[in-house]
């Protein structure tokens, strides 16, 4: 409703701890996580795909959990801690998912591999061992146009085993 | 002095472009943001057809934030209120008299913030008078049609062309002939490419110097500077496209869509950056889309023969005639239809029309119609098979094309450059299994399941040029590439062609490793940058391999050449003497006698022979001698449920044919890509539209596309038959799955009720289609 559009520029402070880091900005109470990142924080890993929560690019762990940032305002995500893409690697030491994409050939245009990342360091801290039945119903909320997934999956693995390999 | 091993042609090297990507450190368009830059939100119709009788923007203006309201009127000042189209016919803008799809671009709003640009677009009063909308091409050529395109002059209803290929009369006397005949309609539904990422732009014009740089998702940078020149009417070298990461293409993002233009022409009237990045929904509803064919074809069969094939078309344009493909050819390159079979006559007649739809046509992985094509005479072939009572596979071996053929001249004109389509089929058919495989679909039927076996046998035609055959808008379809090798070794590779995920920045240094023996991670691979990068036209079609990687290969052999007299001279030896091993030449008989080739460019700028230019470095420009012809077969099984008309897939195997493989594991990382997509197309993916022409599939919510979980694995394999024209005897491929496979997939499926009469299923192959179907034969549980 056109009614509305003086309202929407109410701003609120939000402070959140992002990739470790507290950050903190005005921000208008309508701006939606996804831009929050990309935009006021400048972490532009994050990506947008659909608008619709469909399409899993623009996913981030939010206290861990993953999450589809288009579809959160930035003021719901104050208090918590964001993980993004550029938060995975510890300086230039890949992270064992990231190591898993390059290796296994998991990404081609690489729009998608951001959320595909972080939906599966999610779901390999609670799942260790999984099967590539449960990877890909763990990825069903990640859509990926250009790999067919089969090599997806099989990062996921690779990085599941390099994971035990660390914490044996 | 070479870092690593180097490793060419049949080395599965991991991505050297992976590391920004796996970092979240790739720069996609909207991840650019310029000082002072604005941005802009475009207003789309809400209605398929009407007239325009005011646009009020004056609510629109006077929010703060809001820096312009463009509307056609504006535009049409400027004289960019229309623009023309790949095929030669125009396209609105912005429009000014009419909206002619729902999508349709109306009206911009440049603003401070995205947020507050898109608060505008609601502010911004459109009076529409409804007119009919026309959905169908039957529909829109019918007699007393309302007429879509009243904006051009003489167009008197809404018949686009008219074209037609092949030999007539000869396919007649196969028809007259035969002691069969077989036909099949079918429709090829509208879907869409729907890469990840949409499209966008960021346009820069600055008011001194007057230079335009556009950083835009681009398959095509060169060819749309060209047009951009042509459009704007500004001097081209004052544009400089940049087309940065792409999240993915398939043929999307080929055309030059309003939303370029408008921010372009903001940016120029307004002297700041202005961006503009389309949403999901925009570029579901007015983007390049596919198919969208109505064909009907006939096979004409003698003594187990194929001996015609007929095609007849019918195209939905949509509202303008947009369609990307070579300018002599109305229907792409449909005429590869008689496919991987030896057939002495084949016609085809196709004829387009408009539409209250959105524009565009050929898109979506598939060199210009190939893949309606291959649909068209696989399910044919199958259909065929049923009625001749014979195993689809015997009927297929009878009728290929046999290897001691080629070079074959098709019977539309082509001239297949090699092949051996019984090698790929039987190798499919042996790793499937499939005279057991049809004996368990004997048992399964026994017990009253339903398994389907689908196969389906391709060749595609990839690759354009020549040149003289093949243009876009003028514009010869040849591609280029420019190599220089530094002082020190390493080497930078610039191309006309443009990555949107194949890899291309390890592939083509993997070329240069095979040629001169830098290995690729010695090579920066540049490609999409219209300043520094030599002209080209781009990547889709699966050209990118045939073209810009013969250019890479042809260019690298002349720079060996050069470092051969170099080396002649550093060894002072007669370069006669000189033996190559890759990466060094070494004097005849004296191994240890050796200079690398990184010790030649050395010498190139520092210690060169007289009366030779220093310097290590050159561009060429190859213009194919012909296209390349990827072949191969898939094999697809499904189990259909019988309470509910679900298929799932069982297995699917695929061998491809694409020739000497730079680096099998991104060719495989293609084809399974194209598997997944030639089953959404099959299965789910749908852009369709009610009788008002309100667009449905305009979101991920209605567009359905494939997830990890309904995607089958898939078992790949391949046979190499190398062109004999590419200088490394390599075809395009990036394509060949999304071509080849729907009609392996359906043909299962299909096959799986065949015993029950059923002879054909329209795609998507939804479970209602299929229950439909079940209840129909009396196997619906």
């Amino acid at each position: 409703m056109a009614t509305t559009v003086g309202e929407s520029t109410h701003t609120v402070q939000v402070t959140a701890t992002v990739n470790g880091q507290e950050r903190s900005a005005q921000v208008e109470t309508r701006l939606l996580l996804a831009h929050f990142l990309r935009q006021t924080l400048g972490l532009t890993g994050t990506h947008i795909g659909c608008d619709t929560t469909s399409c899993g690019a623009c996913t981030v762990l939010v206290d861990g959990v993953p999450t589809k940032s288009c579809t959160m305002f930035a003021v719901q995500a104050a208090g918590r801690e964001i993980t993004t893409v550029e938060g995975l690697a510890a300086g230039a030491q890949l992270h064992a998912i990231q190591e898993g994409f390059h290796e296994e050939h998991g990404l081609q245009c690489g729009f998608c591999t951001p959320g595909m990342m972080l939906t599966s360091v999610a779901f390999l801290a609670e799942n260790p061992s999984p099967t590539d039945e449960e990877i890909r119903w763990a990825l069903s909320g990640n859509v990926c146009r250009c790999t067919g997934y089969q090599n997806i999956v099989k990062a996921v693995q690779h990085a599941a085993a390099k994971l035990a390999e660390g914490s044996e | 002095m070479a870092t690593t091993e180097p490793r060419g042609l049949g080395h599965s090297v991991k991505r050297i472009e992976d590391a920004r990507f796996i970092r979240g450190r790739g720069n996609y368009v909207d991840d650019i943001t310029l000082p002072n830059m604005l941005h802009m939100e475009l207003l789309r119709s809400p209605v398929a057809h009407a007239r325009i009788t005011s646009v009020d923007t004056s609510r629109a203006a006077a929010l703060p934030g809001v820096v312009a309201v463009v509307t056609g009127d504006l535009m049409a000042q400027h004289n960019l209120a229309w623009m023309p189209t790949l095929s030669g016919d125009t396209q609105a803008v912005l429009a000014t008299d009419k909206v002619r799809f729902q999508g349709q671009e109306v009206a911009a709003v440049v603003a401070e913030t995205p947020y507050i640009a898109r608060d505008a677009l609601e502010l911004i009063d459109v009076d529409y008078e409804m007119l009919p909308a026309i959905t169908s091409p039957q529909q829109a050529l019918a007699d007393g049609a309302p007429v879509i395109r009243d904006d051009k002059e003489g167009q008197a209803g809404n018949h686009i062309y008219d074209w037609e290929t092949g030999d007539k009369e000869a396919t007649d006397r196969a028809f007259a002939d035969a002691d069969r005949v077989v036909s099949l309609d079918t429709f090829y539904p509208r879907c869409h490419p729907a890469p990840l990422e949409c499209c966008g732009c960021v346009a820069d014009v600055n008011p001194a110097s007057g230079k335009a740089t556009i950083y835009m998702t681009s398959q095509a940078p060169h060819a749309h500077r060209t047009l951009f020149a042509i459009v704007a009417g500004l001097p081209e070298h004052q544009i400089r496209i940049v087309s940065p990461d792409i999240g993915g293409g398939f043929g999307n993002k080929v055309p030059i869509y309003p939303g370029y233009v408008v921010a372009t022409a903001a940016s120029l009237l307004i002297g700041r950056p202005v961006k503009w990045i389309e949403d999901r929904f925009g570029n579901l509803i007015s983007t390049g889309f596919a198919r969208d064919y109505h064909m009907h074809g006939e096979l004409a069969i003698k003594d187990g023969r194929m001996t015609g094939l007929r095609a007849s078309l019918l195209s939905d344009n949509g509202a303008f005639f947009a369609d990307a493909q070579p300018t002599r050819f109305k229907a792409g390159l449909f005429h590869i239809c008689t496919g991987s079979y030896d057939i002495p006559a084949a016609h085809v007649s196709a004829v387009g029309a408009y539409t209250n739809k959105a524009p565009g046509g050929v898109a979506y992985r598939c060199s210009f119609r190939v893949t309606e094509a291959s649909y068209l005479i696989e399910r044919l072939v199958q259909t065929a098979a049923y009625e001749l009572g014979v195993d689809p596979a015997d009927f297929r071996r009878q009728n290929f094309i046999k290897p001691e053929q080629f070079p074959y001249t098709s019977a539309t004109g082509f001239e297949y450059d090699s092949g051996d389509y019984t090698k790929a089929h039987d190798l499919a058919l042996e790793k499937l299994g499939y005279a057991e495989l049809r004996k368990e679909q004997e048992a399964a039927r026994a017990e009253g399941r339903l398994v389907g076996i689908g196969v389906a046998s391709f060749t595609e035609v990839v690759g354009a040029g020549p040149g003289k055959i093949y243009d876009i808008a003028g514009l010869r379809m040849f591609d280029s590439a420019e190599l220089r090798i530094h002082p020190t070794g390493k080497a930078i590779l610039k191309l006309g062609t443009k990555s949107q995920g194949q890899g291309h920045e390890t592939t083509y240094g993997q070329i240069v490793a095979e040629e001169l023996g830098i290995p690729a991670e010695d090579v920066l691979v540049e490609e999409g940058d219209t300043d520094t990068t030599p002209y080209g036209l781009g990547t889709y079609a699966s050209r990118s391999t045939p073209t810009s990687g013969a250019a890479t290969a042809v260019i690298a052999r002349k720079l060996r050449d050069k470092a051969r007299t170099i080396a002649a001279h550093l060894l002072e030896a007669s370069e006669d003497d000189l033996e190559w091993e890759r990466g060094s030449f070494h004097v005849k008989g004296s191994p240890d006698k050796s200079k690398t080739i990184q010790d030649c460019a050395f010498a190139a700028y520092t210690n060169l022979p007289d009366g030779l230019e220093a310097g290590l470095e050159g561009v060429t420009y190859y213009d194919p001698p012909n296209m390349t012809f990827p072949f191969g077969t898939y094999a697809a099984v499904v189990e259909i449920d019988r309470g509910t008309g679900q298929w799932k897939v069982l297995r699917v195997v695929a061998v491809d044919d694409c020739g000497v493989r730079i680096n099998p594991m991104i060719v495989e990382g293609q084809i399974a890509g194209g598997l997944t997509e030639g089953f959404a197309i099959a299965a789910m993916e749908l852009i369709t539209f009610d009788d008002d022409g309100n667009c449905i599939g305009s979101s991920f919510m209605d567009y359905l596309l494939p997830t990890a979980w309904e995607t089958p694995d898939f078992e790949m394999h391949e046979t190499v038959t190398p062109s004999p024209h590419h200088p490394f005897g390599a075809k395009g491929v990036g394509e060949s799955a999304t071509v080849g496979s729907p009609a392996a997939y359906v043909n299962a499926v299909v096959d799986a009720l065949a015993h029950a009469g059923v002879r054909n299923l329209e795609m998507p192959v939804t479970p209602s289609k299929v229950w439909q179907a079940l209840k129909e034969v009396g196997l619906a549980e």
